[in-house]
């Protein structure tokens, strides 16, 4: 029992009821602005400048979006299965709203009187709960994909679903090292254990793997295979319309602010301050940290448009490949040399043991990347010649050197 | 045929020769970059995230069009215009070649003669009915071309979208161009001691006193 579990578990129902109320209309606006934030942001990219004309700097343009969505005609095609085709998009919502139940937004404050955390609840398995709570989202993708009850949603459905899992094993690992680092599932704890250093200081190869992951988990570009409009239409959407569309175009954005939050709370030391600005900790009795917990994770959001901004969609078999033989093995490494660095950490070794061990480390990790660096070199060369060296006519033999050169 | 080359030596450089001749050297030359498709760095490829940002601070091209509007090219192909000579008589002679010239078939054309009483543009003949219709018309100029008078051409004006069908339709009252300083409504008599061929060679300064609704009035 930590002293943040303590203090949510203090609070009366009526400010929990507020929280999960404040916790909702965080996200919707959110989503609103980010709708809005992204298409302005990569406008610029491209030299253009976006939405500018409902309201002010066309802030409102999403929300004009929003209700043209809601009044457009909902059709459910003929050959969809009715109930799970509506079932789809209401699983997709509620499960992003869910993860952000644990996710702190402020230090201590009060609230209404009350001492408190800007935090719904803080469960000792609170980061696993969010992984559990994603990986029930997959079902809305899937089934959607499943119901839909035509081509392009299946295949969608189907490479989203495949994307989800194999970057979320990807994600789950990279969480390992900040586990081990902080002693704790709980966000509460993870944030209070950043306060000296941020994992995406120490534990820096995490960071990456979970930055990469969460991209691909949220199935944005250049990670969108699931929606490659050139091949699939809409993916796992292209049946849907009016509202059931609106609820999964808001579970894409919410899904983003979460893994974005998340990222915040795991990696950057969540609502705590920039590196020498503690002392803004404390403005507005507390309150001021929700403009730091923000504020990162809008830098976060702005990479997420970056990224869309820049890098062309991935190839759905290197993308796989990429998750499954890059990111998940390396993980796997990252964590045995974290873990072993921790246990000689807690058995008090000497610093000649740590030392020695980091640079064997190093060591076998540069011999195993020239390894690959070598075949890859022999394998391109060999590319190289096989495609002169196959003509479909009788050709005499190949010269000696060439031979040599080929053979080794 | 018989030896085999790296992949470097076997890039065409004999065969380009001939393509140079044929004045498509700058072409070639120009594709090269796309041909050397060896895999760049990692920190070569991070560069493109430098483009994305930098342009973030440039100046939008984009122009807020229905508050302003780019002038359009000097011979931009807009609206069609039927022109006046200097008098006000028209110049069309409602030949009707424009509307053979339109492969849209977008023009109408009915010719009528003058007459002492409604001489309306020089000569025998003029364009009773006119009308270019907007739906089909695809703005190739065609009919300009094949216009002998120069009474049709085309303005730079483009907004021309509506939300009926019939309006889109335009007859002779919305092509004629405006009456400018000098000039008179048709019908009018033309101008004293010239015939169609002065009005044609440009020889008519403008219109002339005994031209005007008063004076054929009093006579």
């Amino acid at each position: 029992m930590t002293s943040t579990q303590q203090l949510i578990g203090s609070d009366p129902g009526w400010i929990i009821a507020l929280k999960g109320l404040i916790v909702f209309i965080v996200c919707v606006v959110a989503t609103l602005l980010c709708v809005w934030g992204e298409r302005r942001i990569v406008s610029f990219m491209q030299q253009r400048v976006g939405p500018n004309r409902v309201g002010k700097f066309g802030l409102l343009q999403s929300l004009a979006d929003g209700v043209k969505l809601a009044l457009k005609e909902d059709l459910i095609p003929k050959t969809a299965d009715r109930i799970v085709f509506v079932i789809a998009p209401i699983i997709s919502a509620t499960t992003c709203f869910m993860s952000f139940a644990v996710i702190p937004l402020t230090g201590h404050v009060r609230f209404f009187g009350h001492q408190t955390v800007m935090q719904l609840t803080d469960l000792p398995v609170g980061v696993l709960y969010v992984l559990a709570v994603a990986s029930v989202g997959v079902y809305g993708i899937v089934l959607a994909g499943w119901s839909s009850g035509s081509t392009y949603p299946l295949l969608g459905g189907l490479r989203s679903s495949a994307q989800v899992i194999s970057y979320e094993v990807a994600m789950g690992l990279s969480l390992v090292a900040v586990f081990i680092y902080s002693g704790s599932m709980s966000t509460a704890d993870i944030v209070a254990a950043q306060h000296h250093w941020w994992f995406a200081v120490v534990l820096f190869p995490s960071f990456v793997i979970y930055a990469i992951s969460m991209v691909g988990e949220t199935n944005r570009a250049p990670f969108d295979l699931a929606e490659a409009e050139g091949e699939l239409v809409g993916g796992f959407h292209t049946e849907y319309s009016s509202l059931k569309f609106a609820l999964f175009f808001l579970a894409e954005y919410v899904n983003i602010v979460a893994v974005s939050s998340l990222a915040t709370t795991l990696f950057l030391g969540g609502y705590h301050a920039l590196p020498g600005l503690g002392f803004t900790e404390s403005w507005l009795g507390g309150w001021f940290t929700i403009v730091w917990f923000f504020l990162k994770v809008i830098g976060f959001f702005f990479v997420f448009v970056w990224l869309r901004g820049t890098l062309p969609r991935m190839r759905y078999d290197q993308f796989m490949k990429f998750g499954w033989k890059v990111l998940i093995p390396v993980s796997l490494a990252w964590i045995m040399v974290v873990s072993t660095l921790r246990v000689m950490s807690q058995r008090n070794e000497g610093k000649i043991v740590i030392t020695s061990f980091t640079v064997g480390v190093v060591l076998v990790v540069l011999a195993i990347s020239s390894l690959f660096e070598s075949a890859k070199n022999r394998r391109e060369r060999e590319d190289a010649l096989g495609e002169v060296a196959a003509p479909s006519f009788p050709v005499p033999e190949i010269p000696q050197p060439r031979a040599e050169q080929l053979h080794g | 045929m018989a030896e085999f080359d790296t992949p470097e030596n076997l890039e065409p450089t004999s065969e380009l020769a001939p393509v140079s001749e044929l004045g498509l050297a700058k072409a070639s030359e120009e594709s090269t970059p796309i041909a050397d498709q060896s895999p760049s760095g990692f920190f070569k490829q991070l560069l493109g995230f430098w483009v994305t940002f930098a342009t973030m601070f440039k100046k939008p091209n984009t122009v807020q069009y229905p508050e302003v509007k780019a002038p359009t090219e000097e011979r931009f192909h807009g609206r069609h215009q039927l022109n006046r000579h200097p008098d006000g008589l028209e110049k069309c002679i409602g030949c009707e070649l424009c509307a053979w010239a339109c492969p849209a078939d977008a023009i109408l054309v009915e010719g009528a003669n003058n007459t002492p009483e409604n001489q309306v543009s020089p000569g025998e003949r003029y364009g009773a009915v006119y009308q270019i219709n907007y739906l089909r018309c695809i703005f190739c100029g065609l009919c300009i071309e094949a216009c002998p008078t120069r009474a049709l051409t085309m303005t730079n004006e483009y907004e021309l979208a509506d939300n009926d069908r019939g309006k889109l339709i335009f007859e002779k009252e919305d092509l004629l161009a405006p009456l400018r300083a000098g000039m008179l409504m048709p019908p009018h008599p033309m101008y004293p001691g010239a015939d169609d061929g002065t009005y044609y060679r440009g020889e008519v300064p403008g219109s002339h006193p005994s031209q005007s609704p008063e004076a054929n009035a009093h006579a």
